[in-house]
């Protein structure tokens, strides 16, 4: 009796774990969202005569793991959304974290001979087989999201975002606040990552240049949220001042202000702490438009429409006007946010 | 399997073993000494680690704050890990590295339930109460696949959990359509930070609560004998009636339900979840907890409040190097250092060395003597 009760759980546990893979898993082509008709890019797909002979046009993504960020939840499902057969394509999707087994699906993508591989890399090394097969097999390379050390000639175009830019942009919208001292706690994404370097350069630069930056804390939470909150809190704990927390992602800059909430620090629009995030989260903006943030960095996830535009103009004959692209992205603050800014970019 | 079981030393008080000698062969003088050194240092190094104050949080009620509370707050998911994972190994002589991807998925039910299968809710869609048993019973299922691939197909521990280790977090993406939900609703977080007019964080009150259970299940149940039994010698506890298999399969449902309450705080923390980032590495950290309260890794005799000081000088290390501000990049390289000293140290065979270290000093003082 024990036992058939326990082949039973057991079978029970298999078959979950086998639906899951084929909800969730790699390589499932065709796309589950049926939801998706991208009314966003139509307008640029009724001037082309999509193509030619009507054949659907073969894609292969490969991204990172959805479930890795907001951010990435909102990348992912927007290629999904954009690259459906209503939309003319035949799309193949995959992924993954771990850059070696992206590239031996890439490496099988080329094989099958998509026309086109979209690739957001996870790491920015590595790609230097899949690229030369890639051209010899006639497939053609757009990378999105995130770049890869090569040539510029081995890929077509590249819709990116501009980290260091970003990084930039936030530095300046802080140093346009005209504190009189900045004590910062800065709270790093995942080392070595290109949206943590970018993010972190621009503030490294800035505090080692100006006399009345300082760091209280710089430490990696690793993007995750408690993380970032046990940060703040020993730095509460401490009893250091501080006055701005530049967190490196939306989440940790949530953890951030858990920590600031349970010590009754006041924060955001009129608080005493400057809370400063990034991505594109729609309750972060939400957050940034009560005042209960200041700052959001957005990052936006949304290429698909895009690197869509770009697939068909090089369908109809017409090379992208540069190659590397950058996502038009910007900071928000709460002075200046308003609702049709969350509305629009709010993921 | 067969663990070096010295219990009748340590509580027969041979004559002439001095206090010292008795001391390091005590269990808990591992996680004790950790605990008492890194005290001193942070006593040495800077007093007011210790400070404790009354702060009053956003919504208005007085918190304790200080590093300290921190401690004992941040530590509670790890603590009750700690406990379950103590039983396991017990049991199996195994670790279950599947918790932190188990953390999810219960995280990631919880979250489902009273969020009603939006991605933002305002306010709870279901009973609290109803949400986390409903986790703690799919949390529990998931333990018993766990326990029925070791105890029943006697995969190796290790392996076994492995499967969830792997598809766990793509299981929790899956319970929420892969969108990360988020509840907004304030009564949610009362777990996981504090309830209205009580100065002392909720996962404390929890923590303290899952370690009174226990301590009476193991008091007044026989778990504690049978595990034992079971991890020292499975068929000389069948032949005197006890079913090994079974008692394997039940720690680790026991595993189940703790990794859902420590879920069920991780999330009620934030009122939401990431689920490649929730409790990510936390396996290791809880299997750490064990083998710092000077529990063999191979099964056997077990001490649950070994395992709890363990998890306490975890948190209490981590704490310590966030406020001495180790550079990020090098934090883990810290971490290291420390552990592997206090790895090392609670080696039995260290461990006895240093027991007769004292012996042998005073013997070479009296041969010295003699001369």
């Amino acid at each position: 009796m024990k036992k058939v009760f326990c082949l039973l759980l057991t079978l029970c546990m298999v078959l979950s774990l086998a639906a899951c893979g084929g909800g969730n898993g790699g390589g499932d082509s065709a796309p589950a969202d049926s939801g998706g008709s991208a009314p966003a890019d139509t307008g640029s797909d009724a001037q082309e005569p999509a193509d030619a002979s009507g054949e659907l046009i073969t894609v292969g993504v490969i991204n990172n793991d959805p479930n890795e960020s907001g951010y990435r939840t909102a990348n992912d499902a927007a290629m999904r959304a954009t690259f459906t057969e209503e939309n003319g394509y035949k799309a193949t999707f995959y992924n993954n974290n771990d850059a070696a087994q992206q590239i031996a699906t890439a490496q099988q993508m080329v094989q099958d001979e998509v026309d086109f591989l979209l690739l957001s890399p996870a790491s920015t090394t590595g790609w230097d087989t899949v690229l030369q097969d890639a051209q010899a097999a006639g497939t053609q390379i757009i990378l999105f999201d995130r770049m890869l050390e090569a040539d510029e000639s081995m890929y077509v175009a590249a819709v990116v975002s501009d980290m260091p830019a970003e990084g930039a942009t936030a530095v300046e919208w802080l140093a346009a606040q005209g504190l009189d001292e900045y004590n910062i706690i800065h709270i790093q994404g995942h080392m070595g990552s290109d949206a943590q370097l970018g993010r972190t350069g621009a503030l490294d630069e800035k505090v080692a240049a100006e006399g009345n930056w300082n760091y209280v804390t710089q430490q990696t939470a690793d993007w995750d949220e408690a993380t970032a909150r046990t940060i703040t809190q020993s730095v509460i704990d401490s009893g250091k001042p501080f006055n701005v927390i530049y967190a490196e992602n939306n989440g940790m800059a949530r953890g951030a202000v858990a920590a600031l909430d349970a010590a009754g620090i006041t924060h955001g629009k009129d608080g005493d702490v400057i809370v400063m995030g990034f991505d594109s989260d729609k309750w972060a903006f939400e957050a940034v438009l009560e005042g209960s943030w200041n700052y959001m960095g957005l990052c936006n996830p949304l290429q698909a429409d895009t690197v869509d535009g770009i697939i068909k103009d090089l369908a109809a004959g017409k090379q992208p006007a540069q190659k590397i692209i950058y996502t038009p992205e910007q900071g928000f603050d709460c002075d200046t946010l308003t609702q049709a800014d969350v509305d629009t970019y709010g993921t | 399997m067969m663990a070096p079981v010295k219990t009748p030393e340590t509580k027969v008080r041979q004559p002439g073993e001095s206090l010292f000698r008795r001391l390091v062969r005590q269990q808990l003088f591992i996680p004790f000494a950790a605990l008492a050194l890194l005290v001193i240092f942070n006593l040495v190094a800077d007093p007011s680690f210790f400070a404790v104050s009354v702060k009053e949080n956003s919504l208005g009620n007085p918190v304790l704050s200080g590093n300290i509370i921190s401690v004992l707050d941040n530590a509670s998911e790890l603590v009750i890990l700690a406990i379950g994972m103590t039983l396991v190994t017990a049991s199996s002589g195994g670790q279950d590295i599947s918790v932190g991807a188990a953390m999810a998925i219960a995280g990631s039910v919880i979250l489902r339930l009273v969020c009603g299968g939006q991605v933002t809710a305002d306010t709870m869609q279901m009973n609290l109460i109803l949400a986390v048993l409903i986790g703690m019973a799919v949390s529990a299922l998931f333990g018993a696949f766990n326990g029925t691939l070791v105890a029943y197909f006697k995969i190796q521990p290790m392996v076994a959990t492995l499967i969830l280790y792997t598809a766990g977090r793509s299981i929790a993406a899956w319970i929420n359509n892969n969108q990360l939900p988020i509840i907004n609703d304030l009564d949610f977080k009362y777990a996981g930070t504090f309830l209205p007019g009580i100065p002392v964080p909720t996962p404390i009150f929890i923590t303290a609560f899952v370690i009174l259970v226990f301590w009476l299940v193991l008091k007044f149940t026989t778990l504690g004998l049978y595990t034992q039994s079971v991890g020292i010698n499975p068929s000389s506890s069948r032949l005197n009636g006890v079913n090994p298999r079974m008692v394997k399969l039940l720690t680790y449902v026991i595993l189940g339900v703790c990794v859902a309450v420590a879920g069920f705080i991780r999330v009620s923390r934030s009122g939401s979840i990431n689920y490649s980032r929730i409790a990510e590495n936390i396996e290791m950290d809880a299997i750490l907890a064990v083998a710092l309260g000077g529990n063999a890794l191979s099964g056997g005799r077990f001490n649950i409040y070994g395992s709890i000081l363990g998890a306490y000088v975890i948190q209490f290390l981590t704490t310590t190097l966030y406020k001495y501000e180790v550079p990020s990049t090098a934090l883990p390289a810290y971490k290291a250092v420390v552990v592997i000293l206090l790895v090392v140290l609670s080696a039995p065979v260290v461990r006895s060395r240093m027991a007769n270290l004292r012996f042998q000093l005073k013997a070479d003082k009296i041969a010295k003597e003699a001369k």
